[in-house]
């Protein structure tokens, strides 16, 4: 079997056995990746992880891409990355295919009612540990003294504009990049 | 046809800005999305965007590529899972592969190394948002028992880190359960109807 047959098939276990997204992913990946195929070092594979913090997307899916275009340029991203999301595709085209036929009945409306609050509360948590990496630099808070005031400006200024004119998510983000790394930069300038 | 062609080319449009300014895990692009389809394009209700969660959540695999299978199943069938999959999966494919080229300049580059440390208060600003929109809506339903599982929901994964899947799955438990006694409710009503009509 050619290595690229290997490692598309690699990415269809991750695919498939990676439930809860994100995070879930990463020992998989580590496992076919470094230990099983040895394509890459360790030390790679943490910077790998690194970008993948830094860039938007799925870890896996950039995960996918970094090790196909190394094998072989845009071919092996592309197949790697079909290999990850191909196991999605069917479930989820499955899944969508039921919920659709059955979401109407009374019973099946009563049962996700229960389910929903308890989504709300997931998006709440995951903003809240955004939040606190944004606000202190890390999910856990060790003194209150570290907060930085550029971020918390801009959070509660984005979180009025959002409220109050229903701004875009997308200018939102953008906005607070470009603004947050001025007002960085100016603060540099002036301290020094 | 005509207007086929233009909802997938929003549905597009849509999933490639989401997924190419979505830094951190499913739930960011998740509210991302409640945004765009359910309050700015108005495509789906809130409920249904939950349950496209939940379900996207509970499934293997990246959690923004299969709410992208349902959401694009429920606008245009098969076609519109492939265009919506191929609009989320594009950005960080283009985005890995050039850094993959340039990752030394990437990675000491200040300028973009602040921008993205910046960028996850306006992140985070979007998520609460949208978390204050979806609480407002649970807290009217006015049902004790919706609130609870929120609350309960929320000081679960905080406090004590557990795992999401066990969270939903317990609800579903509970929204099973809560669907049982409901039945049987209504079932003894009616034993009493029929036994006064006798």
């Amino acid at each position: 079997m050619s290595i690229l047959t290997q490692l598309f098939l690699s990415f269809i276990k991750v695919g498939l056995f990676s439930v809860g997204g994100g995070y879930a992913a990463i020992p998989l990946i580590q496992n076919q990746i470094v230990d099983v195929h040895k394509l890459m070092t360790m030390s790679e594979f943490t910077d790998l992880i690194t970008i993948a913090e830094m860039t938007p997307g799925p870890i896996s899916i950039n995960s996918a891409t970094f090790v196909g275009t190394r094998l072989n340029g845009i071919s092996g991203a592309i197949l790697c990355t079909l290999g990850c999301i191909i196991p999605s595709f069917i479930i989820c085209l499955t899944l969508a295919h039921f919920y659709y036929k059955y979401r109407n009945f009374s019973g099946v409306q009563t049962v996700l009612s229960a389910l929903r609050p308890a989504v709300v509360a997931l998006i709440g948590s995951a903003g809240l540990s955004i939040l606190l990496l944004g606000l202190f630099g890390s999910e856990k808070i060790t003194s209150f003294s570290s907060i930085r005031p550029i971020e918390t400006v801009l959070f509660l200024g984005c979180l009025y504009l959002l409220r109050k004119y229903k701004l875009s998510a997308i200018k939102i983000i953008f906005g607070s990049g470009i603004v947050g790394t001025i007002a960085y930069f100016t603060m540099n300038l002036l301290i020094i | 046809m005509k207007e086929k062609k233009h909802v997938l080319w929003e549905l597009f449009k849509a999933t490639f800005m989401l997924s190419a300014f979505t830094f951190g895990g499913g739930f960011v692009i998740v509210s991302l999305m409640k945004k765009k389809f359910v309050e700015e394009l108005k495509w789906l209700d809130e409920d249904e965007m939950l349950d496209i969660t939940a379900i996207a959540q509970s499934s293997p695999g990246p959690i923004p590529i299969n709410a992208s299978v349902i959401l694009g199943y429920r606008m245009c069938g098969i076609v519109g899972s492939l265009v919506a999959v191929l609009g989320t999966a594009l950005p960080p494919m283009i985005i890995i592969s050039l850094i993959s080229y340039f990752y030394a300049q990437f990675r000491s580059n200040t300028v973009i190394s602040t921008a993205l440390m910046v960028m996850r208060a306006g992140v985070a600003a979007v998520i609460f948002d949208v978390v204050i929109n979806l609480a407002k809506n649970v807290i009217a339903t006015k049902r004790v028992l919706y609130i609870c599982l929120m609350v309960v929901a929320f000081m679960a994964k905080v406090l004590f880190s557990v795992d999401a899947m066990i969270l939903i799955l317990a609800c579903l438990g509970i929204g099973i359960a809560d669907l049982i006694i409901t039945l049987t409710k209504n079932e003894k009503k009616e034993r009493v109807k029929e036994g006064a009509n006798i």
